[in-house]
């Protein structure tokens, strides 16, 4: 019955009929009565004094309802908003934390930085209120050069709580192991390289409405988040001290967030408090302008690394020099990107005995920078992916080669890293064999030497990634210096007539859970697809959960929903066994039904329902009436979805154009649940990563502090037309510690294709004698890239 | 954006009356540049005057020698017309490759070539092909209209009316896009016509401009062998993160061999 839409069925997604038909309903959507308009000034200077705001002939203005500045967010006592995660440097010491105020009050930090909260009755009158404040800065040098921020003499963004721009500097590994492997070594890679900054771009942008409700004293938000009852724990608890009880948060459909959408902002903080203020609902949308100024940028690194290698090309050692960008307050989990994201992931796929890591995590007047698809391991996979094809090169050794012969075996796992992660399962080689096959890695010279008869550079680049999602065991997480929980949440909440709500503390904005999840349900419980409905979003008729973001909805989420059905199973089996007059060790349950064992009696799921909620044939005397079950589940360890990417790039060397003419992923996802879902997260996922290979880049002008890329004019986004046709292939090894035995599929996409891109870029310029070509690969910089090498070559 | 009076008239001399008078009359044909301009506040008209109504403005013909191109016809019909495909076929490539099928279907030549945003496609055919622009109140010669950044001969409240394009021997159009935004950030357009052969550049520097030493050199021999040495010097090109003076420079030379090569197929 539930075959075609359970488990490894291509069903097709239920949410597309609204998204397809423009019925969704998103924040901006949301009708409310009587409803106020937020403008935000925001700072033009990347650093400045303010010396004066002058308010008075804006409040003046026709429609405007009140305008607020961060000397009444002071005066308020509203906290500010807080990095939820404490990284203790080398020497045990807790990250610097400087404060983060919602609004400036006496320094901006970032071109966007908040000034000014216009409330009026309508947009256009907020922003024609926002032209007549008069603000007075006093403009300061600004520091935007990640690779100069912690030079002495540099612009300190909080000199007194942060001195030197560093927040901390630390490290993982042990520096003399290392170093001792490296005086042995036969061999020594190096590379510096700059994993350049992006800019998220959801689709929808961001956007918060806010209701105060007089009567009751409850405060109601609709938040773009991926992470409902996370954002009312931080307003809650930290920032606006509404209780939880009186404070709902909805995050209603969601136009994407690729964690963008993960953080407690200050927009949305401002919303909420000053509903209550002005008496009337708040609507914000931010403009697409100022998604670009103020959404929490991603990676960004300057990185030197090296490895150390036998004469054989066994890897002995492993030594990463990180700085990471910041900007210029600290985001929600921006301390533990660049740490526990990232250097734990610096074993990849390979024996490597010895690792150290140092990090130094540095402010900048730019916006706030946090987790970003992928976050932490695609800058992890970005350095080992380009030192081992780097090897590669150096020994004139085969690159997949030098890879399979390091890879960790398949009797190692459980694999210890030296890096503190414990890998539960894998099985490499057959991944990159697969890979090699689908992208006939053996014609490839044969292609190569077409390209050149038409005058084109054609380059093969391998990336063999690993990761670390699901996040995540809490303990763990603790210990590390989170400050929540990772568990997930789920309540399967059946009607008195046989349909089922799956109410989860995921959420999905674009993952597909509505889909996914029912398809769990179907399968294991028999229910018929069109009867089970997915709800999520809404911390009122949600369980607390943790929502979504480290490819964790399914593995941590979709197990929760595993354990609740079980409770579900096991109570039917109870009524079923009174309603047959049967004992209940003797009740199988299969297909949906419940059976005796051995005889052709049986009760449909549907009927102990029934059952359960008009209990006249029922054992109340030893069982609760309803079918209604919840179910908390912490993972017992990360799970890791590891995987190989091949790329193909031409490249024309008059124009320094590169294009993607092939790109292969083999990825081990453990078990499937939707094929096609899954397809279309790791398309999006390469689509992304190519963007950050070959087009996707925030540029900071170094000298004023300007964003640059600020727009669609200058940030290049990926486009249909970037990439071809992708082909993909799955080897399984199912997880072994959750019940689905499914890992994360969401960011590893992302996370593989720009070392994949990279390294094909090199390997086609290779001939030329280039042995750098810096990301993004846009065609000015490989066609500079060329011009050097032409330029050398010629001395 | 900020509030203006809105007029939708149905004759030319209607809207050049409406311009006529006002604090700052705007007119608007498919409005790609100027809603988005007016939405980031950049510009603040007191009367927007919507072409779109205005019938004079519209269609395409084939007068003798010439394909003459109504202010009001968009990119979209430019490029799937079967007169411009006939006569100027490099013509109509060009508008097919202008923004996106939406900017295509709103965008017009007479909003484009007025504007004259130095990364816009159509200055370059109409320098190339040596085109005639005519508006309400007489007629410029296409050398004479390209002033400069954003700036053409158009006086106030004059409004074009059509363009004529003399039908060319041999032409093509190759475009290198600006990443981002696919604007031209290299844009040549190579014709050989009655006039003789011109190259006129788009994109490279901040207003279209012809590039003599190539066509004098392909006037004797109209083949890319004949331009391949021929640098463009980098001074007072544009430069901006997508591409160095330099770099446009050098895309001069790659995409006028280009452009010769495709006229010459
Ligand atoms: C996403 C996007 C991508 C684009 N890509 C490209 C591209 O690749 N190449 C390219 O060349 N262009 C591109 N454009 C610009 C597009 O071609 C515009 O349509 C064009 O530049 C302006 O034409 P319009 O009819 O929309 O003019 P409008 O926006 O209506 O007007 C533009 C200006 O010209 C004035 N004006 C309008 N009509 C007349 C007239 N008849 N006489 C005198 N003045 C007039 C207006 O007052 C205004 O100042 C793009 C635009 C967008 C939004």
């Amino acid at each position: 019955m539930t075959a075609e839409t359970g488990i490894g069925a291509r069903v097709k997604r239920k949410e597309d009929q609204r998204f397809l038909t423009g019925t969704g309903r998103y924040v901006d959507d949301l009708p409310l009565a009587r409803a106020t308009y937020a403008y935000f000034l925001r700072s033009p200077h990347a650093h400045a004094k303010i010396k004066s705001i002058d308010v008075s002939a804006a409040k003046a203005m026709p429609g405007v309802v009140d305008i607020f500045t961060g000397k009444d967010i002071a005066d308020a006592k509203v906290g500010g908003l807080i990095c939820g995660w404490v990284v203790k440097d080398k020497h045990g010491e807790p990250h610097k934390a400087p404060p983060h105020p919602v609004m400036a009050l006496d320094t901006v930090r970032y071109v966007g930085d908040t000034v000014a909260m216009i409330v009026a009755n309508t947009h256009d009158e907020a922003k024609d209120a926002a032209e007549a404040i008069k603000v007075d800065y006093d403009v300061k040098p600004a520091n935007v050069d990640l690779a100069r921020a912690l030079d002495k003499g540099a612009p300190e963004v909080h000199a007194a709580e942060a001195p030197g721009n560093l927040i901390y500097d630390w490290e993982i590994g042990v520096k003399a192991d290392v170093d001792a492997a490296f005086a042995k070594a036969a061999h020594v890679t190096k590379i510096d390289i700059v994993n350049n900054r992006l800019i998220p771009n959801a689709m929808e942008p961001r956007a918060a409405a806010a209701e105060y409700d007089k009567g009751t004293g409850n405060y109601t938000l609709w938040s773009t988040s991926q992470n409902p009852h996370v954002l009312r724990l931080i307003l809650s608890a930290f920032v606006l001290g509404i209780p939880e009880h009186k404070l709902r948060v909805i995050a209603p459909d969601v136009g994407g967030g690729f964690g963008s959408k993960i953080f407690c902002y200050n927009e949305e903080t401002m919303v909420t408090w000053a509903a209550s203020r002005v008496g009337r609902p708040i609507k914000w949308t931010a403009e697409r302008s100022e998604s670009f100024m103020t959404d929490a940028h991603g990676r960004d690194h300057v990185t030197h690394a090296e490895l150390a290698l036998d004469k054989d090309g066994k890897f002995l050692a492993l030594k990463v020099e990180t700085i990471a960008n910041m900007g210029a307050y600290l985001s929600t989990f921006s301390t533990a990107v660049p740490t526990y994201l990232y250097a734990t992931l610096l074993a990849g796929q390979y024996t490597t005995p010895v690792i150290y890591a140092n990090v130094k995590a540095a402010l900048t007047h730019t916006a706030p920078v946090d987790a970003y698809r992928g976050a932490g391991r695609p800058e992890a996979t970005f350095v080992i992916e380009s030192i081992v094809s780097k090897a590669a090169k150096e020994l004139k050794m085969d690159t997949a080669d030098l890879r399979r012969k390091n890879f960790i075996p398949k009797e190692a796992f459980p694999y210890q890293t030296p890096v503190a992660l414990q890998y539960d399962s894998g099985n490499y080689p057959p991944i990159i064999d697969e890979a090699i096959k689908i992208a006939d890695y053996k014609g490839f010279e044969g292609r190569r030497a077409e390209a050149k008869s038409r005058g084109k550079l054609r380059g093969i680049g391998f990336s063999s990634y690993i990761e670390a999602c699901g996040l995540a065991p809490s303990q763990v997480i603790g210990q590390l210096g989170g400050g929540v929980g990772q568990w997930e949440s789920a309540q399967l909440k059946f009607n008195p007539t046989g349909n089922v709500q799956i109410l989860t503390g995921a959420h999905s904005h674009g993952q597909s859970h509505e889909t996914t999840f029912a398809q769990l349900i179907s399968d294991k419980l028999g229910v018929p697809f069109e009867n089970i409905e997915v709800v999520h979003g809404d911390t009122a008729t949600t369980p607390f959960g943790m929502g979504s973001y480290g490819s964790r909805s399914l593995a941590v989420g979709g197990s929760a929903i595993m354990k609740a059905a079980d409770k579900i199973i096991a109570k039917g089996r109870r009524i079923a066994a009174h309603l047959m007059e049967a004992d209940v060790a003797d009740i199988e349950f299969e297909n949906g039904t419940f059976k005796v064992k051995g005889t052709d009696k049986n009760v449909p799921l549907a009927q102990a329902v029934f059952a359960a909620y008009v209990p006249h044939n029922y054992p109340l005397h030893e069982l609760e009436p309803g079918m209604d079950e919840n179910a908390f589940y912490d993972p017992a360890n990360f799970v890791y979805p590891a995987g190989t990417q091949i790329c193909e790039v031409e490249i024309d060397p008059d124009t320094g154009v590169v294009e993607v003419v092939n790109h292969t992923a083999v990825d081990d996802f453990g078990n499937i649940i939707n094929p096609m879902i899954v397809e279309g997260q790791v398309h999006g996922g390469i689509v992304q990563g190519v963007g950050q290979a070959l087009l996707e880049n925030a540029v900071y002008d170094k000298e004023t502090g300007q964003l640059v890329s600020g727009s669609y004019m200058d940030y290049t986004m990926p486009r249909a037309d970037d990439v071809p046709s992708f082909k993909l292939g799955y080897k399984v090894t199912p997880c072994p510690h959750n019940p689905l035995g499914v890992k994360g599929c969401g960011e590893a996409g992302a996370i593989a294709a720009p070392a994949a891109v990279m390294n094909a870029v090199h390997d086609a310029l290779a001939p030329l004698g280039v042995t750098h070509v810096p990301m993004p690969a846009t065609p000015l910089s490989v066609w500079q890239t060329i011009q050097g090498a032409q330029r050398k070559a010629a001395e | 954006m900020y509030d203006f009076a809105y007029h939708r008239p149905k004759s030319l001399s209607e809207a050049v009356g409406l311009l006529k008078g006002k604090d700052e009359a705007r007119p608007m044909s498919g409005g790609m540049t100027l809603i988005p301009t007016l939405k980031q506040r950049l510009a603040r008209p007191s009367d927007v005057v919507d072409l779109g109504g205005v019938k004079e403005l519209a269609g395409i013909k084939v007068e003798g020698n010439n394909v003459v191109i109504g202010g009001m016809t968009r990119h979209a019909e430019v490029a799937t017309s079967a007169d411009v495909k006939n006569a100027i076929p490099a013509l109509a490539y060009l508008a097919g490759h202008i923004g996106d099928p939406q900017v295509r279907n709103r965008g017009t030549m007479g909003g484009s070539v007025a504007n004259n945003d130095p990364a816009a496609d159509y200055p370059a055919a109409v320098v190339a092909l040596n085109a005639t622009v005519t508006t309400n109140t007489g007629k410029h010669a296409a050398d004479s209209f390209f002033k400069g950044l954003f700036e053409t001969a158009l006086g106030e409240g004059e409004l074009i009316t059509s363009i004529s394009f003399p039908k060319a021997e041999k032409a093509a159009y190759i475009k290198f896009p600006n990443p981002a935004s696919r604007y031209a950030m290299v844009g040549v357009f190579v014709a050989k016509t009655a006039s003789g052969v011109r190259v006129a550049v788009t994109g490279a520097g901040p207003c279209v401009f012809r590039v003599k030493a190539m066509e004098d050199a392909l006037s004797k021999n109209f083949s890319s062998a004949a331009i391949k040495d021929i640098k463009i010097p980098a001074d007072g090109l544009n430069s901006d993160i997508h591409g160095s003076a330099e770099y446009r420079a050098h895309l001069v030379g790659v995409m006028a061999r280009r452009a010769v090569d495709a006229a010459n197929k």
